[in-house]
């Protein structure tokens, strides 16, 4: 996915964020989800890894996102608060080897049936076109 | 009599003593330590010469008392531990008894953290406490702090301390001083007095434990020159208790169009007047830091002048 | 346990350069347990490492193993085979691994990624603290078992100074008073005439000041 015009996201959703827009993963593009965002459901936003957010860098993502659960409704607690110091320290990973640390982002949005799912997937895409390819793009 | 120091006479002589502080340039000009000591000159029994205060580079305080005392001026000369082992502080006292010193304040020194160097090494081979050991032992033994023999002349130095009244565990504060009595203070200079209440209380406890009979304790007094400076102690100097009615005071002078300057020569003044009354103080130190020129007005209106002259 | 901080990621990138196959090795031990140099670390740490190097468009090749411990003969010995693979060794132990590598490995550059910082506690998730120096002469019979060396801002023996206010030491509002600490233990404990003799200057010959240490056991010894 080398179009600018299509940047490749990869988001880290937790399970119930994910199904609060829809019960059935497969109607999201129909719902506007943008299919350049690649998604990968977690059982809960608190298991992403460092490793994990990194990795998705390394093998070419433009932008890479966690979806997690408003902090007081996380169903593990901490679940999505943890997941957010996870990606603060990636964010400072980035930023020391001078990559725009607003390419990883940590969403946290209402398990309420509603559409911050589909809106922060927007949000991204639209952030991440103005930022242009990874710099690791065709190297 | 340990040193022979006018200080030491003064002191013994049971006259009300006054000493004076002159920090070292951040240079090599001599004529910097000249002019402050032309202010303190017949106001004070001896000049406190500093050993690169709050860890700032500064005139070494062995050679700065050198000057001073070809302009005619007793020091005072600190001794710190944090930049010195115990082989070169050693070292420099036999050299500054050598050269004339008699007087010798000892202190661990402030950190180097506040200071221009914050990266160096702190030396802190030993404490305050534990200097004053080894000098008294030095003087008095002859022996250096390994043990060894000390042959020829000892160091002779009259040898003060500091103590801090306001500082925590009060409780403590009287005993510390009390084992750096034992350790070989025969003189000690406060922190700056401003809560006359506590430095009271603390006096108290000193007497108790009789320690103001087997040492002479001055007073540390400062005039404050502006009511940003009284804050700034206040706020920012560890171990400083400056009471809200020194700023208002201050204040108040402002407030009506009077010289601020001149209400901070009036509580210094004030403060010496009472510490005068307590029982054991047995004079006081006036550190007029970068404000030498204030040294003889408060003086003179404190009543300590003329200085005496003892032999 | 020993407390380790990883380098920040340029001054690694900076040893690394011109290398294009490292062994990033991580230590079970202290590090491990600190978060600073164990397998995950190592996995992370890896993971920088090429991703600053793909952008470069200069890839390096890393090879990630964890040790049990790097402060053993017999942990550090199964590296011998492999040792001459690599342009470096970027090791994730505390500085004692760093050295105990480059001292088994004459012929293979070893590089540190963390910086030891000092032997502490882990007072809770994510925040440590040092509790000793290591001086080799230990005193803390004398001051209720808080150590004024590792403690003090000034290792101050008579203390506590003139700069403890309000329990907190002069240098900063963050670092407890631990003479205050001190005082207030041996007050609880009734001890506080421990206080009232004059603490000796200490010998530091034990200390580093002596000299690189060694202790040799003969009863234990092969």
């Amino acid at each position: 996915m080398n179009d600018v015009n299509q940047p490749d996201i990869v988001a880290f959703c937790c399970h119930y964020t994910a199904y609060a827009c829809s019960q059935d993963l497969q109607n999201l593009p129909r719902l506007g989800f943008p299919e350049n965002v690649r998604l990968e459901i977690l059982p809960c936003s608190g298991r992403i890894s460092i490793t994990r957010l990194l990795k998705a860098f390394e093998q070419g993502a433009d932008g890479v996102y966690v979806a997690g659960c408003w902090e007081d409704t996380c169903h593990n607690i901490r679940g999505s608060q943890i997941a957010k110091k996870r990606v603060d320290y990636v964010k400072d990973v980035l930023a020391q080897l001078n990559i725009k640390p607003e390419r990883v982002e940590m969403y946290m949005i209402s398990r309420e049936p509603n559409r911050g799912f589909i809106e922060v997937a927007k949000e991204m895409t639209e952030r991440i076109k103005r930022l242009g390819p990874s710099p690791l793009k065709g190297k | 009599m340990k040193s022979g120091s006018n200080l030491e006479k003064v002191l013994k002589s049971g006259q009300f003593a006054v000493t004076g502080e002159l920090g070292p340039p951040k240079n090599a000009d001599a004529e910097v330590i000249r002019t402050k000591a032309r202010f303190l000159k017949g106001c004070v029994d001896a000049v406190n010469i500093t050993d690169c205060q709050t860890a700032i580079v500064r005139m070494s305080s062995i050679a700065s008392s050198v000057i001073l005392m070809e302009e005619g001026l007793e020091p005072v000369t600190q001794m710190t531990c944090r930049d010195r082992n115990r082989i070169a502080i050693q070292s420099d006292l036999l050299g500054a008894s050598a050269l004339g010193m008699k007087n010798l304040l000892c202190l661990t020194g402030d950190h180097h953290k506040f200071g221009n160097h914050p990266n160096a090494v702190g030396v802190f081979d030993m404490d305050s406490v534990q200097l004053l050991q080894m000098v008294k032992n030095m003087r008095d033994d002859k022996v250096f702090q390994c043990g060894e023999e000390l042959k020829g002349t000892e160091p002779k130095f009259f040898l003060g301390a500091a103590a801090n009244p306001f500082a925590d565990p009060f409780e403590f504060r009287a005993l510390r001083l009390a084992k750096k009595v034992v350790a070989g203070a025969q003189f000690v200079q406060t922190q700056l007095v401003y809560n006359l209440e506590k430095f009271t209380a603390w006096m108290q406890a000193v007497r108790d434990l009789g320690v103001h009979e087997q040492c002479y304790i001055m007073a540390g007094v400062t005039p404050p020159k502006s009511i940003g400076m009284a804050k700034y102690m206040k706020n920012n100097v560890p171990g400083l208790d400056v009471p809200d009615e020194v700023i208002a005071r201050l204040k108040g002078a402002k407030d009506a169009k009077k010289d601020v300057r001149e209400e901070g020569i009036n509580i210094c003044v004030d403060i010496i007047n009472q510490v005068k009354e307590i029982e054991g103080v047995a004079g006081v130190h006036i550190m007029a830091i970068e404000w030498e020129s204030a040294v003889p007005e408060i003086a003179k209106r404190a009543g300590l002048l003329p200085r005496p002259s003892v032999s | 346990m020993i407390v380790g901080e990883r380098k920040p990621i340029q001054e690694i990138v900076g040893m690394l350069k011109g290398m294009k196959k490292i062994l990033i090795l991580g230590c079970g031990g202290c590090v491990s347990v600190c978060s600073a140099g164990g397998e995950k670390e190592v996995e992370i740490l890896a993971s920088i490492l090429r991703i600053d190097r793909k952008k470069g468009g200069e890839p390096i090749e890393t090879v990630e193993k964890t040790l049990t411990r790097q402060c053993d003969t017999e942990y550090l010995e199964g590296l011998k085979d492999e040792a001459g693979n690599y342009d470096a060794i970027l090791s994730m132990a505390c500085g004692v691994g760093v050295n105990y590598l480059a001292d088994m490995y004459p012929k293979t550059p070893v590089l540190p990624a963390l910086n030891t910082s000092f032997m502490g506690v882990s007072e809770e998730q994510g925040v440590w603290s040092e509790r000793c120096a290591g001086c080799g002469d230990c005193v803390l019979d004398r001051t209720g078992g808080l150590c004024p060396i590792a403690r003090c801002s000034k290792r101050l023996l008579n203390g506590p100074c003139g700069g403890s206010q309000n329990g907190k030491c002069e240098i900063s509002p963050n670092v407890a008073c631990v003479w205050q600490l001190i005082y207030d233990r041996l007050k609880g404990l009734n001890q506080l005439e421990k206080l009232k003799d004059i603490f000796p200057v200490k010998d530091w010959s034990s200390s580093l000041h002596g000299g690189p240490r060694k202790i040799v056991r003969e009863d234990l010894k092969l």
